[in-house]
């Protein structure tokens, strides 16, 4: 049964209280008393936006007329199935994102959370995000957010110039956003993050290393810089191949990053992944789960999920991605508990490669330690140390394999995805080599 | 005269002219335009008013010419046939001359224009006829049917238009080599006028030099292939059978004669090994209102053409021979002197065997390694201008890699031409949570596939795609 007012629950009491203390600078380490296995990351989708940006290909809805109630029994619903299926003793973050979460009430937010807390344990000081557009969280809100129990706060700023944002289709001004930023600072002091982008048509340097000047005179201790993808279907993508935009130039777009990168750097913020930086240890644990192949339960229309579905007596890990279609999800929720649309088993090299092509997107690569634990067997040494075109790359310097692991440099974390192209096929034939005892000669 | 309509025309002059050089009254010239259909009608008139008939001989034994054929799926092959000799039936037996194969007359026919069978068809006519051929060979063009037992001296056959414009036709994968064999069969049957020649390239594997009369004639044949026949197909440059008379006395025991044709440019033979070199020419004829005269002329020169001869016929009109080396005009010499003449200028040629040529090998680079796709033989005068044009391809077409890539067009070890390919300095995806990874291991595992597939040239990879746009004929700038 799911509380129909908003109720103060016993989790998002406990939460508020875990945030009023002095939050301890982590080196970003999960505690280890329980196994992986039985931990998880929860991803929430809220499909909804008041209208569509016009680089977005995300699985998102204009509404007309929200049913939020029935949305929100669905979202508690599906949490508690997959929560049950999965086995997933502790989650460790949670994470609201869409569509615009922000356009959602607390009262779902807050219903979702006790929700969880009730299923499994749900500690008082896990990063819980939510995905803020500036237009739609004002500052009223936003406490109203924190109230319930949200303690992240993730802003789409996306641009500091006001005819890029019109472009971009956003619904607000760069001051509408530089003020959101403020306020949410207010409310969660080191906790907020936003989100810059570079590459757009017709964009040029100077003018974009100024708003990321700008920025930095306004930003907490959080930034991510994603680099436009133009993406088929979406509005921009029409333009750009009707010539009414200029395609994005790529040097340009690689300058802006190298240049963007080297002044955050300069600025005190550690790169910790491709496309974020973080100073004063503000890390975002939640999407470390991604690129550490941890478990992640995801809930809403459209959201995926990698989990082994313990509950239900399975060992193989699965991907899963729920319906994308929010009516059909929730009629799928309500006849079966959840609506998940696909669910595929991960083999284990499967699993292997992304724990390779996920882990080199982070500065701390992909240790021995962390590979040992997917692959006790096969050592990193094993799969890459004899490679001709691996060790050209080390010679590049665009690779280092040492002691701690393999990492990329700073050189090579701007063309990981060119290095994957190597490395995944050497780990394949090292997988199969390793698989397939050699055969007995003669006969 | 024709095309009356056009800004350009001049009928009253080219009158006065024609009266003059042939001697055929202004009177009797029917000037038309089709395209506004001025006219048109006049002409069949006069056609069968001045024209006399055939002198044909309705008693001897059966003479037809094969003229042009169609192949119907469902009837068989009908070949459009001229009876010069006798009389042909239905029910009759014929044979092909050319491939004494004996068939039996299932309907003949005339044409008016839509079929009209008949039971005969006599000496003097023109009609159809359908005796059972399956095969798009077994009607060729210039072909005599006699009855069967009444064999004849067979006609002369048909002297068909000269090919002015050649391309190298391949299928863009080698699977589709045997559709666009068959393709290539029968839409040459119903078109006798294009010339046919298997040829083969390191990058592109096997396929065909063929002739058309001009570049429309080309592209019209081109895009039946693609829509009648479903191929897709590559046009690139055609190469010419250059030779080589050979000095080492090793390689005339290896090639078993002392001149060879060169039909690789990778088994051109090194200078030291060769008396001389030798490239095909042609002694073309340019008939041109005397106004173009000076820019044929510098066309002809740019051509590496030498003037054997120019002789005015009128105050209006020069006739220009020119020797020409047979691979300047295979591409788009013919359509260069009609556009710089309005067409005006008429063009013909002929064989006229080999001429010595300062030939040479040219090795396309990359990053100091050869590509042997790319190897081109190419005269000493225009080999900067062929490299050039190469490498500023190479640069367009090639995808970016990790490093830099410097291409070089080279003989021997001297560089003539260069272009960079710079290095890209991004290439990872900005956004990876939750649902993108799925994505994005899907699509980094087929991209590692692909990259299997391709050619690699020391660490440079290279896409299919690339080696035809730098192969394929491109528009004039």
């Amino acid at each position: 049964m799911v509380p129909s007012r908003v109720r103060i629950g016993r989790w998002v009491a406990a939460a508020r209280a875990a945030q009023k203390r002095p939050r301890v600078d982590g080196l970003g380490q999960p505690r280890r008393s329980e196994s992986a296995s039985t931990r998880a990351a929860l991803y929430v989708h809220w499909p909804y936006c008041e209208k569509r940006c016009s680089y977005c290909n995300f699985n998102k809805y204009i509404p007309r007329g929200v049913e939020e109630g029935a949305l929100r029994n669905c979202l508690v619903t599906e949490a508690q199935t997959l929560l049950r299926l999965s086995g997933v003793q502790r989650v460790d973050s949670v994470f609201f994102g869409g569509g615009t979460p922000s356009l959602a009430s607390p009262h779902t937010l807050a219903a979702v959370l006790e929700a969880v807390a009730q299923e499994a344990h749900l500690p008082a000081d896990s990063e819980v995000t939510l995905e803020a557009n500036p237009t739609s969280a004002p500052g009223s809100r936003l406490a109203a957010f924190g109230a319930a129990g949200i303690n992240r706060l993730s802003i789409g700023l996306q641009s500091l110039d006001d005819t890029e944002l019109q472009m971009l289709g956003r619904t607000h001004s760069a001051r509408d956003a530089l003020r959101t930023l403020a306020e949410a600072r207010r409310l969660f002091p080191g906790r907020v993050s936003v989100d810059l982008m570079l590459g757009l048509p017709a964009q040029k340097v100077e003018p974009w290393l100024q708003q990321l000047q700008k920025l930095l005179d306004h930003c907490d201790d959080h930034l991510s810089l994603y680099q436009l993808t133009l993406e088929r279907g979406t509005s921009l993508f029409a333009q750009v191949q009707q010539g009414t935009l200029p395609a994005p130039d790529p040097d340009l777009a690689a300058e802006m990053y190298q240049q963007g990168r080297t002044i955050l750097r300069d600025a005190g913020f550690r790169q910790y992944e491709v496309s974020n930086f973080a100073r004063n240890g503000a890390l975002s644990t939640h999407n470390r789960t991604y690129w550490q192949c941890g478990q992640y339960l995801g809930i809403g229309p459209g959201a995926h999920g990698q989990f082994v579905p313990r509950g239900a007596g399975g060992h193989t890990r699965e991907a899963r991605i729920q319906t994308l279609e929010p009516d059909n999800w929730m009629k799928e929720v309500m006849l079966f508990g959840h609506g998940t649309r696909k669910c595929v088993a991960l083999s284990k090299l499967e699993l292997l490669e992304e724990v390779l092509a996920m882990g080199l997107r982070t500065d701390v690569g992909v240790t021995h330690q962390h590979w040992q634990q997917f692959e006790p067997q096969l050592t990193l040494w094993d799969v890459f140390g004899a490679s001709r075109e691996v060790k050209e790359l080390l010679a590049r310097s665009l690779l280092l394999l040492d002691h701690r692991g393999l990492r990329c440099s700073w050189e090579g974390l701007a063309v990981l995805d060119s290095l994957l192209l190597i490395l995944l096929p050497q780990l394949q034939e090292a997988w199969q080599q390793h698989r397939t005892p050699s055969p007995v000669s003669g006969g | 005269m024709k095309q009356i309509d056009l800004k350009n025309a001049d009928p009253e002059r080219v009158e006065k002219q024609i009266e003059k050089v042939f001697d055929i009254p202004s009177d009797e010239c029917i000037k038309i335009s089709a395209k506004l259909g001025t006219n048109v009608d006049s002409v069949l008139q006069a056609v069968i008013e001045r024209i006399p008939p055939p002198k044909v001989h309705r008693e001897n034994p059966l003479r037809a010419l094969v003229f042009d054929s169609t192949f119907d799926q469902y009837r068989g092959v009908i070949a459009n046939i001229a009876l010069f000799d006798g009389v042909v039936s239905k029910g009759d037996k014929i044979v092909s001359a050319h491939t004494k194969k004996t068939y039996e007359v299932n309907e003949v026919g005339i044409l008016n224009p839509n079929e009209q069978p008949t039971h005969k068809l006599y000496a003097g006519q023109v009609g159809f006829l359908i005796a059972g051929m399956k095969d798009v060979t077994e009607a060729q063009i210039g072909d005599t049917l006699y009855l069967h037992n009444h064999p004849v001296e067979p006609l002369p056959g048909f002297k068909s238009a000269k090919p002015m414009v050649f391309a190298g036709v391949y299928p863009v994968d080698q699977s589709e080599y045997n559709n666009l064999k068959s393709a290539i069969e029968k839409l040459t049957l119903n078109d006798s006028s294009v010339t046919v020649h298997r040829d083969s390239s390191l990058a592109l594997g096997a396929g065909w030099r063929l002739g058309f009369l001009g570049l429309l004639h080309m592209e019209v044949f081109n895009q039946r292939l693609e829509q009648e026949y479903n191929a897709s197909v590559i046009l690139t440059t055609p190469t010419v059978p250059y030779k080589a008379v050979l000095s080492s006395a090793k390689l005339i025991k290896e090639y078993k004669e002392k001149e060879i044709t060169i039909i690789n440019p990778a088994q051109f033979p090194d200078k030291s090994k060769v008396t001389e070199y030798l490239e095909p020419v042609v002694l073309g004829t340019v008939v041109t209102p005397t106004e173009y005269t000076g820019k044929i002329m510098a066309l002809c020169q740019a051509r590496r053409a030498t003037q054997e001869n120019m002789i005015f016929i009128d105050e209006n009109r020069v006739m220009l021979k020119y020797l020409f080396p047979l691979n300047e005009i295979v591409v788009d010499f013919y359509d260069s002197l009609k556009s710089l003449s309005s067409g005006y200028a008429s063009f013909d040629y002929e064989d006229a065997g080999y001429q010595t040529a300062e030939l040479i090998k040219m090795d396309i680079l990359l990053n100091g390694n050869i590509v042997e796709e790319l190897v081109t033989v190419v005269h000493k005068e225009k080999a900067y201008t062929v490299g050039k044009t190469i490498c500023e391809r190479l640069k367009d077409s090639l995808p970016r890699q990790l490093f830099e890539i410097v291409i070089q067009a080279a003989v021997g070890s001297k560089v003539i031409a260069r272009e960079t390919v710079k290095a890209y300095r991004k290439n990872v995806l900005a956004k990876c949570y939750g649902g993108d990874i799925t994505r994005k291991m899907k699509l980094l595992k087929r991209q590692a596939e692909g990259k299997k597939k391709l050619r690699k040239i020391g660490n440079i990879e290279i896409p299919k795609d690339t080696f035809i746009k730098v192969l394929k004929t491109q528009p004039n700038k």
